[in-house]
């Protein structure tokens, strides 16, 4: 196994962007990316996209983006992991790469949310979700997670009010980052008063859907300074699964496959979750927000609420999380956004990230989440230079 | 657009009857069937079980923003409920205020309609679960 470190990094703006379609999100990314690293060819490419039959018609992206970026002739494969589609490919890339197969190598997410919001937009998201068992019962995509927050909420004795810290957080970062879909900060009484969805959770819980992509470009850490004296390195990668449908969880309070995930990346790198300077996690909703950091050791069991109540999530705290907005300001791009966070990371460990800025940051840890916890990747990336 | 018919046929008789198995290793109650054991991961055929039907409901949802095809019901509240015999099911709550509805409240099953589908009007029952008539 070799060692792998990321060279180049590109990302759209997350919204709506009515004159692009799949294939130029994706494009647009890429470019960026290969650009950023120096690179002007690839072994392969490896797209990460959740919904684009659904939303755009068209499957087989592999190609579609390979060809489009003048790539034509690689080898190239969508990968699709629901939410965590774009950790997914990143995932892929990475194996490519420590393999010793294949040296140069790109990973995209992008995803087209925006061209058809209404039924064929829910009935999509709901897909990664059990179709005969929990779908078919009229849940959407939304309504599994308030069921998980409002047993949460049974159980642990909190109120909806002890969730806002992650909703503010994350607006009042994506203030400061120009790609995010939201770069306005929420008041904790719009937080109180926002529209219900399915209750407990309104939409100043949820994550807004987007149109968005984003790339970055891997090779082995030995051959990163021939192309760049920025190179981020790869320090742990691992994926675990879950069942699909939340009632087939042993507990349905505890991420289980957050849980395998972290721990085996953390020990990859041999570090604890104290040594993590931030952690971008997967705020599709604020319970999942809480379940993450339960699940992934930094909290006990029923106290995932309470970081988001002193501070200790904000730019300055002990743990940072949401740097750049995560998914709820900067926005959801469902299969893109595996790699947002990871290119957020590396602004973060390169000490480009700006306002949003994290103090002396060299180690940090990125969380996607598929479905409602069923696949899990977690990525622990170091700047080491 | 297809409506499926096979693909809902092929659950009749867990959707009306709640059927479910049980593990000839470890006599773990199975609900929705698998060819794997949750419990135990033995891969022995389960013989069915027929649930009872009764549980109470393990957590809950109003939900406001419904599918299509559900909308004539909206807004309506579903649950997890957790069985007498131990599997949690999601499904929708029916005979019942949304605002009456509370975590350990006693619930049973009952064949319902889920939703309308497609061109031709496939209309897709199953079990949902109302407040227990009677004390157990
Ligand atoms: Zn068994």
């Amino acid at each position: 196994m070799r060692d792998v470190s990321i060279i180049g990094i590109g990302q759209t703006p997350v919204g709506e962007h009515w004159d692009l379609g799949l294939r130029h999100l994706g494009y647009q990314a890429l470019r960026q990316a290969m650009q950023d690293a120096s690179v002007d060819y690839a072994d392969a490419l490896y797209v990460g996209n959740m919904l684009s039959g659904e939303t755009s018609g068209q499957a087989h992206l592999g190609a579609l983006i390979a060809d489009f970026a003048g790539l034509r002739g690689i080898e190239a494969v969508k990968v699709e992991a629901a939410c965590a589609s774009a950790a997914a490919a990143f995932r892929q890339a990475y194996i490519g790469v420590a393999s010793g197969l294949q040296d140069v190598v790109i990973a995209v997410g992008v995803e087209k949310m925006t061209d058809d919001v209404g039924s064929t937009l829910t009935a999509g998201l709901a897909s990664a979700a059990d179709a005969d068992y929990e779908v078919i019962h009229g849940l959407s995509f939304v309504a599994l997670n308030a069921l998980l927050m409002q047993r949460y909420m049974y159980e642990y004795n909190v109120t909806r009010e002890d969730f806002a810290g992650f909703a503010l957080n994350a607006h009042a970062n994506g203030v400061f980052n120009p790609n995010a879909r939201f770069q306005k900060p929420i008041t904790h009484d719009s937080f109180m008063k926002a529209t219900m969805i399915a209750d407990p959770i309104t939409l100043l819980d949820a994550s807004p859907m987007a149109d968005g992509a984003a790339a970055v470009i891997l090779c082995p850490t030995e051959q990163a300074r021939e192309f760049t004296d920025k190179a981020i390195q790869i320090r742990g990668s691992a994926v675990a699964t879950d069942s699909l449908s939340v009632h087939d969880r042993r507990d349905p309070l505890w991420l289980q496959a957050a849980e395998i995930s972290s721990k085996k990346a953390l020990h990859q790198a041999n570090i604890a979750p104290t040594d993590l300077d931030f952690f971008e996690l997967h705020d599709a909703f604020t319970i999942m927000a809480a379940l993450s950091l339960e699940s992934c050791g930094f909290v006990e069991r029923g106290k995932g609420t309470w970081p988001a109540k002193d501070g200790q999530i904000a730019l300055d705290g002990k743990l940072p999380i949401t740097t750049r907005g995560g998914l709820k300001a900067r926005g959801h791009p469902v299969g893109a956004t595996g790699l947002y966070q990871i290119v957020e990371a590396v602004q973060q460990l390169r000490g480009t990230a700006g306002e949003n800025q994290v103090p002396n940051a060299r180690l940090g840890m990125t969380q996607n989440i598929g479905g409602s916890g069923a696949t899990i990747i977690t990525h622990i990336l170091e700047n080491n230079n | 657009m297809s409506t499926q018919i096979a693909r809902h046929w092929r659950l009749n008789s867990q959707r009306y009857q709640l059927v479910g198995e049980v593990c000839p290793n470890c006599s773990g109650k199975i609900f929705p069937p698998r060819d794997v054991c949750p419990h135990c991961a033995d891969k022995e055929r389960q013989p069915d079980y027929q649930f009872s039907g009764k549980g109470e409901v393990y957590s809950h949802s109003t939900v406001y923003k419904v599918p299509e095809g559900y909308e004539e019901a909206a807004p309506y509240t579903v649950a997890l409920v957790k069985l007498d015999e131990g599997p949690l099911v999601t499904a929708q709550l029916t005979d019942v205020a949304n605002e009456a509805v509370n975590i350990g409240m006693p619930v049973e099953m009952v064949t319902r309609k889920l939703k309308t589908q497609g061109d031709e009007g496939l209309i897709v029952y199953g079990y949902k679960f109302r407040p227990q008539m009677v004390a157990s």
